[in-house]
């Protein structure tokens, strides 16, 4: 009895907290409802500030199908990501598995000048790497795109951290029974690891879907190009058809969206990655 | 692991040299030669009105958006982890949701929402706040506080994630027995709260300088830079030079992003001077 009372009096003292958090959680969602919204209307609905669902969904869709490359670039920014996604994970994983599990004083330094590397602004690279992707005749490949970003340092520190609860005495039991350093690698490494793995996973491959500086230098062929330069590309003109515009928007969040409901807990564990 | 150092090198620290040489060279495209005097692009740099303008742009977001965000995101975490709370979950994800969109996703939905006949003039106009539709994103005040507000809307939620995982290592018997011992929410969010979550805020802090130095997304798709640069970041210049229609100033882009890393290096070396002092 005097529990409830307790509890009541507890959910009341919190009701300027959840007036709060109800006020900060609409502003969070509602410019996604009202993407969502504006891809079923017309263009001069959406203006004149209808923010229900309308049933134009479908002639957006066509009319985007019919001006933009929608499939090629969707099909694109999948390849991309998903390629960016399994080299950089094995590269990183790798390196991340050898810097904690045979360190050295040798390799701790080269580590903590590899973390240098995490200061470096992308600008700063840009142009460089641009010359370098360009005289090796990469340019509009999945090479250009990916090169630069599969082996950062924020991965392999990601690895290198939860290696730490690898036990160790394994690894000695695996090798007087005779597996190589890459049979421990491969088959004991990557099962025990799979959590991390996942996170990886998730930040890598919406890092590769949204990026867009880089494939705006090194992607300028239309046929290369990705769902956020299709979009961009969508909204430079005088008169915008915010219809087919938010219905483009649409398709290049739906899957980080899908990523985002279905595995959370790996994406917060991914972008707070190595922070343990 | 010896071929990601490598990578590393041949990705990032490479790079960074050639930029630095390139920094020092002038001419467009593939006619490059050595600057003369050598600090041309540098002495260029300073006195170019709009590179100033781009650099003064960034500083103002960084100095406004970063405190408001982190301030908003801890305040959130703190909120959040209250037990008593119910629908954590929901709200945790709700807050969170705005990551879920690509960069140039929600600057564009962000350009819709306050264009000249956007929802938000809608609105406004017939609340009767404004009289006619007001060209937010044309004007320099608010084209600047709408970047403000979309950066601060995108990235609050990304923090507040850091700083929910801080919180969780922080044992809640220690906030029991500060409220037993008569600690009221301000004092233990002052006295326990900040002391313990330093080291995430420190991290938060530079990842954010960092982010906001090298903004470029946002410049480019919701306002163009415009109304006559008042709103272009320092990369969205740099780019403009290095890769905008006919120009490939590849000398001093490389020049200016080299100003740049210094900045970045100069502010997280600060930041985590002053978080350090702890011990």
């Amino acid at each position: 009895m005097t529990n409830k009372k307790n509890s009541s009096a507890i959910q009341r003292r919190l009701i300027p907290t959840y007036i709060f958090l109800i006020i900060v959680s609409f502003i969070s969602v509602f410019p996604l409802y009202w993407m969502i919204a504006a891809a079923t209307n017309r263009s001069v609905d959406v203006a004149r500030g209808k923010i229900t669902f309308g049933s134009y969904a479908l002639e957006n869709f066509q009319n985007l199908t019919s001006q933009t490359d929608l499939w090629g670039a969707l099909g694109n920014s999948f390849l991309y990501a998903i390629v960016q996604t399994v080299v950089a994970l094995f590269i990183c994983s790798l390196a991340g598995f050898g810097f904690e599990l045979y360190h050295d004083k040798g390799k701790d330094k080269v580590f903590s000048i590899l973390l240098l590397a995490m200061m470096i602004p992308q600008v700063a690279t840009m142009i460089p790497l641009f010359k370098m992707i360009s005289s090796a005749g990469l340019l509009n490949t999945v090479w250009a795109f990916i090169l630069p970003s599969i082996s950062t340092p924020f991965l392999i520190m990601m690895f290198r951290q939860n290696s730490r609860n690898f036990p160790i005495d394994i690894m000695e039991a695996a090798r007087l029974d005779g597996l190589s350093e890459f049979q421990i690698y491969f088959r004991m490494y990557m099962p025990v690891m799979k959590s991390t793995y996942a996170a990886a996973a998730v930040i890598t491959f919406m890092n590769a879907w949204n990026a867009y500086l880089w494939p705006k230098v090194v992607m300028a062929d239309t046929r290369a190009q990705t769902m956020p330069m299709l979009i961009a590309n969508l909204a430079s003109g005088y008169t915008v058809d915010y219809g087919m515009l938010m219905m483009g928007v649409l398709f290049c969040s739906i899957p980080t969206m899908i990523i985002f409901f279905v595995l959370q807990k790996q994406f917060a564990e991914g972008i707070t990655g190595s922070v343990k | 692991m010896a071929p990601a150092a490598i990578m590393i090198a041949v990705f990032s620290f490479w790079p960074m040299v050639q930029a630095f040489i390139t920094s020092f060279t002038t001419g467009t495209g593939v006619n490059q030669k050595m600057a003369d005097p050598i600090f041309y692009n540098y002495t260029r740099m300073f006195a170019d009105r709009t590179f100033l303008r781009s650099v003064g742009n960034t500083f103002l977001y960084l100095a406004i958006e970063v405190p408001v965000m982190l301030v908003l995101a801890i305040l959130l975490a703190q909120l959040l982890n209250n037990r008593d709370l119910k629908c954590r979950g929901l709200f945790r994800t709700m807050v969170f949701l705005p990551c879920a969109t690509s960069l140039v996703s929600y600057a564009l939905i962000f350009k819709s929402l306050f264009a000249l006949d956007g929802l938000i003039n809608t609105i406004f106009v017939n609340l009767g706040i404004l009289e006619t539709n007001y060209n937010f994103l044309g004007n320099t005040g608010s084209a600047r506080a709408i970047i403000i507000i979309a950066l601060i809307w995108r990235w609050t939620g990304y923090n507040m994630v850091f700083y929910l995982a801080g919180l969780q290592n922080i044992e809640y018997s220690v906030y029991e027995a500060a409220k037993i011992d008569g600690a009221n929410g301000w004092k233990t969010f002052w006295k326990i709260t900040v002391p313990l979550l330093m080291p995430t805020i420190v991290m938060t802090v530079i990842m954010s300088i960092n982010g906001t130095l090298q903004l470029f997304d946002e410049s480019v798709n919701l306002t163009q830079g415009g109304p006559a640069y008042s709103t272009m970041t320092m990369s969205h210049y740099i780019y403009n030079n290095a890769f905008g229609q006919g120009v490939g100033k590849f000398g001093y882009a490389s020049a200016m992003s080299f100003f740049i890393f210094i900045l970045v290096a100069i502010l997280s070396a600060i930041s985590m001077k002053v978080g350090d002092n702890r011990d």
